[in-house]
């Protein structure tokens, strides 16, 4: 083991470097552009031996991928936004294969308007597909959970391909300290590819993803995606434990910060938890009693875990990083429906949207949440949904509008003079 | 893989008799009967042969293979309408990965082989079409143009003829557009080969893949395929439809090879135009209730043009 400053890119790289991939269909985009980068060189340099072809396009680099993984060799690739998107026909189609591979998304804000800038609604759009879905906030967790995802794809009970997710920006662009693990323990860890049924050979004709006739054999199929999807909850905890056996760090399905004595619990996806955990010690120090859960499996979703961790507490603020036009934060929507009903349920689930397109969430914005959360406990109602947004930044946007007014206005102007017209008010 | 010809040079198919004498692609498929596209797959497939993997676009030929039944001898992939040619470069990459790692024996490699129709071939798919000729891929494409987006019900696609009525040009003049010319689009990359063949000439067709099968890179073949269904006429005309349109010129047989073009079939005394339109309801409204000579003759014109190019040529 050896310890490096790693941006979270360079951790996704060194994930498919120490996991053996074969084989790494490639799309540039902005902000994911420095993994294949680094893959790129390495392979050129023979530091890796691997073979990396640029696509025409996402679509067809994940249908290349599935390809590849359903012939027999280890597939790694990285995507981000836009790119999931023009991909997401295949996103959907390879996960039906069930030919397991590790794709990374580093996560951006999606269209309109077009952003560089992170937000989660381009992994969740991913939500239903059938990939799996591990959420990281650290680079190290990149590393290690790139690592993870292979074992957790090929293993036989789930054979389902994984996404790892890292913010863009906050996480590809920042420099962490990471602890390397060694080759030959990582290669230890991940063992060999095994295709299984999952092949094509000459000696051995198969027939993959064939139609089906009727909602019989597709239901037939679709419930054995979602029962290996299901059964990855267990698998993970396993992989988990061997995990930390072998490199002592562990990655829970959930990951819990000062949560047990907490009475209200602060619930968030990704790097932004970081500023989460950041207010969390800040309210301890000033007597609060107040946790946070960040889960890092979405698919399979932690159910159980969550009821559990939630058990008796008293209220939660859900902040989510997406936005579902005309429904509102999606995890919140997940979490409310895996604690309906539970005899131990908190009885306030608050909804608060932040951080869309890399939007800052300050300090003071936690406490604010958390003290809203607190004032639902004390009067027993459920708080209308939050989208945050301050006056300044309000102002901000005014400001721009009235910039744009004015130019358009300044424009008219030559142009009225030349035509000799009246000048219209 | 033995489709090379034979010491002598002499070619695998000379005449009629050379050709494989019964079918190795299974029967009772839910193709129309009288399907050109599935006629030009059986010549296809016996030449090929099952050490292969064919990698689909969705069309018609998508239900080919309905679970759990298949008339393949060898390996199959259904991708999605625009990418197979991506779904052979994985494949294809695989292949040679697990080779040159000493994962598996090269007797277990395979030839790869896509299949799409025209829709997908000509307008949804090009673009990683495209992109597989770039990076050099070594595949056979096979697309079976039947002119119009056949499994959803002969709508307009980017090889729908002039004049030719479909599902969503149903007006007196037909499509008013042109028949792109993916011949041209897919030889400009500068492949190894790109040919166009039509199952009622399988002699032609024979020799076509098998020298498509003596090279290596990306080697594209366009397959006119006469569809009963979309066409509007008897499946029994089938074969009479697919030699009209070589004796009148409208389908070039031709191939592409080392930077050349060149026309295996001229036909020396070309037949009026007519005489394959008449044959087909989707250009009925040409004859009927009253002749359209202009739209005819606009037609033919093309025709000839393109013949006037060839022999000048
Ligand atoms: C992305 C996408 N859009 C539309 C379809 C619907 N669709 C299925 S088959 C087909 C027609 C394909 O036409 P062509 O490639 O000419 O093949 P043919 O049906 O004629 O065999 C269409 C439009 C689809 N499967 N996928
Ligand atoms: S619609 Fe045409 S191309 Fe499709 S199966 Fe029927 S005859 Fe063949």
């Amino acid at each position: 083991m050896s310890r490096s400053l790693l941006t979270g890119n360079g951790a996704a790289a060194w994930g498919a470097r120490l996991a053996l991939a074969d084989y790494i269909p490639a799309f540039p985009i902005t902000p994911q552009t420095e993994i294949i980068e680094t893959l790129a060189n390495w392979i050129d340099t023979e530091a890796m031996a691997a073979r990396l072809v640029t696509l025409e396009s996402e679509h067809s680099m994940i249908t290349a991928a599935g390809a590849a993984a359903a012939t027999g060799v280890r597939v790694f690739s990285a995507t981000s936004s836009q790119g999931l998107l023009h991909g997401m026909e295949m996103i959907y189609t390879v996960a039906g294969w069930r030919a397991p591979f590790v794709l990374v998304n580093v996560s951006r804000g999606l269209a309109s308007p077009i952003t560089l800038e992170p937000d989660h609604n381009d992994v969740l759009a991913a939500r239903d597909s059938g990939f799996l879905q591990i959420h990281c906030a650290t680079c190290q967790e990149v590393l290690d959970s790139i690592l993870m995802a292979y074992r957790l794809a090929e293993n036989d009970r789930v054979r389902l391909p994984v996404m790892v997710n890292l913010d863009g920006f906050y996480l590809s662009f920042t420099r962490e300290p990471v602890t390397l693990p060694d080759a030959k323990t990582a290669a230890d860890f991940v063992g060999s590819y095994d295709p299984e049924n999952i092949r094509f050979r000459a000696s051995a004709p198969v027939s993959q993803a064939v139609a089906v006739l009727g909602g019989g054999p597709y239901s037939y199929f679709r419930y054995e995606s979602h029962l290996a999807a299901e059964s990855a909850l267990e698998v993970y905890h396993q992989v988990a434990d061997e995990f930390e056996n072998l490199f002592g760090r562990r990655h829970e399905a959930i990951d819990s910060y000062r949560t047990d004595d907490a009475e209200l619990v602060l619930v968030m996806l990704g790097s932004f938890a970081t500023k989460a955990q950041q207010a969390v010690d800040q309210m301890r120090d000033a007597g609060q009693a107040v946790g946070l859960l960040r889960p890092r499996l979405m698919r399979p979703f932690p159910r159980q875990q969550f009821r559990q961790l939630l058990a008796g507490k008293k209220g939660v603020a859900v902040i989510d990083q997406n936005l579902s036009m005309g429904f509102g934060g999606i995890l919140h929507g997940e979490l409310a429906s895996a604690l309906y009903g539970q005899p131990e349920a908190p009885p306030i689930l608050a909804s608060f949207v932040a951080g869309l397109g890399g939007r800052d969430i300050t300090g003071e914005e936690f406490f604010a949440m958390v003290e809203e959360t607190r004032a639902a406990v004390a009067s027993d109602q459920i708080p209308p949904p939050r989208l945050l947004y301050t006056q300044a930044e309000l102002r901000e946007v005014r400001k721009l509008q009235a910039v744009a007014q004015v130019e358009r206005v300044e424009l008219k102007q030559p142009q009225t003079v030349q035509g000799g017209q009246a000048n219209e008010s | 893989m033995n489709h090379n010809p034979d010491s002598a040079g002499n070619p695998r198919f000379q005449r009629m008799k050379d050709l494989p004498s019964t079918h190795l692609l299974g029967t009772g498929t839910p193709m129309c009967s009288g399907c050109g596209g599935l006629a030009a797959l059986h010549e296809i497939y016996d030449i090929i042969g099952d050490k292969s993997v064919f990698i689909n676009a969705a069309g018609c030929m998508t239900l080919l293979s309905v679970y759990p039944f298949t008339p393949f001898r060898g390996s199959w992939l259904y991708t999605s309408m625009a990418s197979a040619p991506a779904g052979a470069q994985g494949v294809r990459d695989a292949l040679d990965i697990l080779m040159q790692k000493r994962r598996m024996a090269a007797s277990e490699d395979m030839e790869v082989v896509v299949l799409t129709g025209d829709g997908s071939a000509y307008g949804m798919g090009l673009s990683a079409t495209s992109g597989a000729m770039e990076r050099n891929l070594d595949f056979l494409y096979i697309c079976y143009d039947n002119e119009g987006y056949g499994n959803t019900g002969q709508q307009t696609s980017g090889a729908t003829p002039h004049g030719a009525r479909t599902a969503t040009n149903r007006g007196l003049s037909g499509f008013p557009g042109f028949k792109k010319d993916l011949f041209s689009i897919w030889a400009a990359h500068k492949p190894a080969y790109v040919a166009t063949v039509i199952a009622s000439e399988p002699l032609d067709l024979a020799r076509k893949i098998d020298r498509a099968l003596s090279l290596k890179g990306p080697r594209l073949i366009i397959a006119l395929a006469p569809c009963p269904t979309g066409w509007e006429f008897e499946p029994q005309q089938s074969v009479d439809i697919g030699r009209m349109a070589v004796k009148t010129g409208a389908w070039p047989l031709k191939e592409y090879i080392d930077g050349e073009f060149v026309h295996t079939r001229i036909p020396r005394h070309r037949l009026p135009v007519e005489q394959y339109l008449q044959l087909q309801g989707r250009f009925k409204h040409l004859f009927e209730p009253r002749r359209n000579d202009v739209l005819i003759n606009e037609i033919q014109d093309r025709i000839d043009r393109y013949w006037r190019n060839v022999s000048s040529g």
